[in-house]
């Protein structure tokens, strides 16, 4: 059965007055992992909790290979769903909480073991397969819970932040391992998390989201290098935010003495704004008459961050070559030196 | 730490042991002859138990009552406990206000009200022992409110129900295949409760005129006082039987399952 896709339109919630979401259109390709990414209270969790059918929606559709399935119970949706913690069921061990959906589908014991095992394997914990939850580690836990998802062949997984209570190392290994195991069985998944990292390094396609409403959809590279609002832009990565002049015509803004264009130009008025500049797009150029004063230089490996200081105490930072940094220490003084290449702006 | 506290708390202890204990080692005693002093001791006082008259019949009405009273509130009460845990979490005071209310109105009025409220039922109710499950029930509410509310705090339970249903469980069948085994001690201590309160209970039974076991050892008291002692007994260690049994039943689970616990690997959790 190939993968379905799975389509939001004009997706609408509120809680109490409070609108979670707000006309949300989204559309994931079959096969593919869009993460949700946004900070919390963004509506993320309860988009994907109404694709799974776990909550309703006001207003709009959730399609499944094209098909409305506003009417399908969340039982019936044959979506997979990994929570975030805590979801396994401690009267069971690891392989019947794996084979309980196939125990719902009906299968017999003997043929359910068997897939549980293979799932298990799947996830690399053959060997507990006998463990209750509270003798496995959260990593362990939550694999048991993926395999527990993907038993049933579901048309859709779906995970709600299911790495955030784990630590940092079984963090980032888990997350490879999901994408590589969602890659090869070509899954259609959403994935929900607040970590940009997280959402960078496994999707094929980053929805970036702020109170309810979609900011930017967009492979991880474009939503990087090419953010389609300031909200996206200082959201994901790190950014500048320096002081400039905007031309009465919106066309170019004028920045730590230089000018350069302005993406989407025009779109709003001249005058002050603030402009969005990546780290790795400035450089700090020593000189004794430079507009800036090195503050802080902080070894990161291959690269170093620096910290410098314009006059007016907006501080400027820099990613270069460590190779490079030697001579940008605190106290030296700087001219900094911008990409040519089109920025955007926000308010002040 | 001092060596005072739990000097302490050994003394506040035995006290508490001794105000237990000493009227029961007494009653045993008495029910084996031990107060007379002529004799040694005898089991003859408990086997005449068994042949008085009514004995037998009366014990079985009421352990028929406390069996049906159990179901009947753990069918109620369950699918309503968690119901009101996942979906109504606001109305849980009201619900346990309600709960409550057995504890502070008079048994007498609560046997009037409930033959009140049952007054079309046809007579097979309400002039049998059916009346008193349903007194029962009522009367049990507030330990069954209690014990289920406690297990239900302790697990994730929406997030339990949640995975349940994605993964193809309806309903009914989350409830009894996800929930059920999880608050299964809460579950057991609800029913051992009502069972107790069913077993035990006179004041009601005496006065809607029926016929159970504490009602009979009343009667059978008034003539021979070591048939009421022994009886009480008997109904003391059958309750205490059942607390036990369920005790091991809990227990007997955790012992099924492998110990690794002590080696357990680096939990990656933070909550």
């Amino acid at each position: 059965m190939s993968a379905p896709s799975v389509e939001l339109v004009d997706l609408s919630r509120s809680f109490g007055g409070v609108a979670a979401l707000d006309g949300l259109d989204l559309t994931v390709a079959p096969g593919t992992l869009t993460c949700l990414l946004g900070p919390s209270g963004c509506g993320k969790t309860t988009a994907l909790r109404i694709i799974a059918g776990l909550e309703h929606s006001d207003r709009g559709e959730v399609r499944v290979g094209g098909q409305d399935v506003a009417r399908v119970p969340a039982n019936k949706r044959d979506m997979g769903m990994v929570f975030q913690s805590y979801s396994l069921f401690p009267n069971l061990n690891a392989l019947d909480n794996v084979a309980f959906g196939l125990r719902m589908r009906g299968w017999n014991g003997a043929r359910r073991r068997t897939r549980a095992g293979e799932l298990l394997e799947l996830v690399g914990l053959s060997a507990h397969a006998e463990k209750y939850t509270h003798q496995m580690s959260g990593g362990q836990q939550q694999r048991v819970a993926l395999a527990r998802a993907l038993a049933v062949e579901p048309r859709v997984l779906l995970l709600d932040e299911p790495l955030s209570a784990l630590d940092a190392v079984v963090r980032v290994q888990l997350r490879e391992e999901i994408r590589a195991l969602q890659t090869r069985l070509g899954i259609t998944t959403v994935f929900v998390t607040h970590d940009q990292e997280e959402a960078l390094s496994i999707s094929d396609q980053v929805a970036v989201m702020r109170a309810g409403r979609l900011e930017q959809c967009a492979a991880p590279a474009e939503v990087y290098a090419d953010p389609a609002t300031s909200f996206v832009a200082e959201f994901i990565g790190t950014m500048n935010r320096l002081p400039g002049t905007l031309s009465a015509d919106g066309a170019t803004v004028e920045v730590v003495g230089r000018r350069l264009k302005v993406r989407d130009g025009g779109s709003r008025p001249g005058g002050e704004v603030a402009v969005l500049i990546r780290p790795e797009a400035v450089r700090f150029e020593v000189s004794e008459t430079g507009a800036a004063t090195v503050r802080q230089a902080g070894f990161r490996g291959p690269i170093t961050r620096v910290t410098a200081v314009l006059e007016d105490g907006t501080e400027v930072l820099s990613d270069v070559p460590s190779a490079g940094a030697a001579e940008l220490v605190p106290g030296r003084r700087a001219d900094v030196v911008l990409e040519e290449a089109p920025v955007l702006v926000a308010d002040r | 730490m001092t060596s005072r506290l739990p000097v302490g708390r050994a003394v506040v202890l035995v006290m508490f042991a001794a105000y237990f204990l000493v009227p029961l080692y007494a009653a045993v005693d008495f029910t084996l002859g031990g107060s007379r002093r002529n004799m040694g001791h005898t089991l003859s006082i408990w086997t005449g138990l068994i042949h008085q008259d009514g004995f037998t019949e009366n014990l079985m009405t009421s352990l028929k009552i406390a069996a049906v009273t159990v179901v009947l509130l753990l069918v109620l009460m369950v699918p309503t406990m968690a119901w009101l845990h996942l979906r109504l979490p606001r109305m849980r005071r009201l619900v346990e206000g309600i709960c409550l209310l057995p504890m502070a109105i008079p048994a007498v009025v609560i046997a009037n009200g409930i033959l009140g409220a049952f007054k079309s039922w046809p007579e097979a109710i309400t002039g049998s022992w059916w009346i008193l499950v349903f007194e029962y029930v009522v009367l049990a509410l507030p330990f069954t409110y209690r014990s289920l509310d406690a297990g239900l705090s302790a697990i994730p339970l929406a997030t339990m129900v949640e995975a349940a249903r994605s993964l193809g469980a309806s309903w009914p069948v989350a409830l009894w295949r996800v929930v059920v085994p999880n608050i299964r001690t809460a579950i057991a201590s609800a029913g051992i409760l009502g069972a107790a309160l069913a077993l035990g209970e006179f004041t009601i039974a005496h006065l809607l005129l029926l016929d159970t076991f504490p009602v009979w050892t009343d009667q059978a008291g008034q003539q021979d006082g070591e048939v009421a002692i022994t009886a009480a007994m008997l109904i003391l260690f059958l309750s205490w039987l059942l607390l036990m049994l369920v005790s091991h039943l809990g227990r007997g689970r955790k012992a099924k399952k492998p110990e690794t616990s002590g080696k357990k690997q680096k939990v990656g959790t933070g909550r």
